[in-house]
């Protein structure tokens, strides 16, 4: 007992230690340093295109489970869910020349990639499953993005804990031939839970970057003036914005 | 010559420190999610191998729960970490630290040679055989340097969604993402394991002297 009550005054000493250094302002900017590293290397170390892992079918997981929202209760999402979602429009809007509205038939029509593919949430589980949508590139090269634009920002119908969700990728991501608009999964459209009846698929990072019950995707040039300015929902929570890590 | 060369001393302390935050934010990213599986999936309690036990405030940073902060940390410790430990093995192949001290010799891995090891350290005697290290500590120092540490960057990448593309014939080799987190989990503990006699052999064989040769480098000798 008594080794014990010294360790933990040692941890709490080394921990309390760790927080200071987190509260100053060179501690905070050393740690969001320590994230565009891990971006830069990782760049560096493959082509900007290329690939994540892609498995056999054989290897799809029995159930892909849902985090976060699973199923929203805001707005008149219900409604359009009893409709079959048979009014929904994806915006495609800010900076670009041509906004667009789309409805699910437009998307289906567009060129499709299916990719089977592993989701790894933050919190440390992976679940894999095929998934089926057109390429956020086509959609974005039809609106014609504006030379200004440096971001892609992904409007969501839920709302969690008295916020909008949001998230955002840079063009490198946006353009990435496996950012697709997923419609479908394993086949089927999209169970509630995973995000119907659009949700983003964004590959090389972490799960909270791939935006369910899409609404809108708005190209921008700076995040600041969006939600906290973070750049998504959990990144104005503390999470990191590059979520390759 | 010191007992401890300067890059062996900085590396030492640094790493500790390094390694100390690594184990203590990890523990909080276990919390996040306490349970492990085999293979490339698995995200629920019945397709899990082992259910962590949920890791106290107190062993954990930040002193509360908070998965952002945790991960935070986390890779920020990972570039230090991974350079020192890169640096480390430069210099000590350059100053011939590994192969003079470290590296061991076929005899003295015969049955008869480990026994009479093991029965010198069970009599608390740790100055035994020619060498600056016993064959014992020969064996997980080298452990340490060659396995453990360096397996705990590669596991740690292949867990990293962002190295998907360059690295998936190691996700694969590993036996998938999250036998990849087993593993890291696995090293990380084995690591603590390591740390936990590490400090109780220091203990045990004069801890004043053992702490002040590793900050000053010791006794110098004709070696």
């Amino acid at each position: 007992m008594q080794r014990r009550g010294f360790l933990a005054m040692v941890g709490a000493a080394f921990v309390a230690g760790c927080n200071k250094v987190a509260e100053t302002k060179a501690g905070a900017n050393l740690l969001s340093a320590a994230e565009r590293w891990h971006m830069g290397a990782q760049r560096l170390l493959r082509d900007r295109s290329a690939l994540a892992p892609e498995y056999p079918r054989s290897k799809i997981s029995p159930f892909f489970r849902g985090n976060g929202s699973t199923d929203p209760q805001n707005g008149d999402y219900q409604a359009q869910a009893a409709a079959g979602f048979a009014d929904w429009r994806l915006e495609v809007r800010g900076l670009v020349d041509n906004p667009l509205s789309l409805t699910l038939d437009n998307i289906r029509r567009l060129p499709q990639r299916t990719q089977v593919t592993r989701h790894d949430c933050v919190e440390g589980w992976s679940a894999i499953g095929e998934w089926t949508g057109p390429q956020l590139g086509t959609i974005l090269d039809t609106a014609g993005l504006r030379e200004d634009a440096k971001f892609v920002v992904f409007r969501c119908a839920d709302n969690l804990n008295g916020s909008d969700y949001y998230e955002s990728v840079d063009l490198v991501d946006a353009f990435h031939p496996q950012t697709i608009i997923a419609h479908s999964l394993n086949g089927e459209p999209l169970p509630i839970r995973n995000g119907a009846p659009l949700r983003m698929r964004i590959e090389r990072q972490l799960g909270y970057k791939h935006a369910k019950y899409l609404t809108a995707i708005e190209a921008v040039a700076s995040l600041d003036d969006i939600g906290r300015g973070q750049g998504g929902y959990w990144e104005d929570r503390g999470y990191q914005w590059y979520a390759g890590i | 010559m010191k007992r401890h060369s300067i890059s062996t001393r900085i590396w030492h302390w640094i790493n500790l420190a390094f390694v100390v935050i690594l184990f203590m934010s990890g523990l909080t990213i276990s919390n996040a999610h306490r349970y492990l599986y085999w293979g490339d999936w698995g995200f629920e309690a019945e397709q899990a191998w082992l259910a962590v036990p949920r890791f106290p405030d107190w062993m954990t940073i930040p002193g509360y729960y908070s998965l952002a902060v945790a991960r935070d940390w986390h890779v920020l410790a990972a570039w230090p970490f991974a350079l020192g430990l890169l640096f480390m093995w430069a210099a000590m192949l350059a100053n011939r630290h590994f192969r003079r001290d470290i590296a061991t010799h076929r005899r003295e891995w015969r049955p008869a040679h480990i026994w009479r090891d093991i029965k010198a350290h069970l009599r608390l005697d740790f100055d035994h055989g020619p060498g600056k290290y016993n064959f014992l500590q020969k064996l997980s120092y080298g452990l340490v340097f060659g396995v453990l540490l360096p397996m705990m960057i590669v596991t740690g990448m292949a867990i990293s969604p962002g190295m998907g593309p360059s690295f998936g014939w190691m996700i694969d080799l590993l036996g998938g993402r999250q036998s990849a987190r087993s593993l890291h989990f696995l090293f990380a503990f084995s690591i603590a394991g390591f740390f936990i006699v590490h400090v109780a052999l220091v203990v045990l064989s004069g801890p004043i002297l053992q702490i002040r040769d590793m900050i000053t480098g010791g006794r110098t000798d004709a070696a």
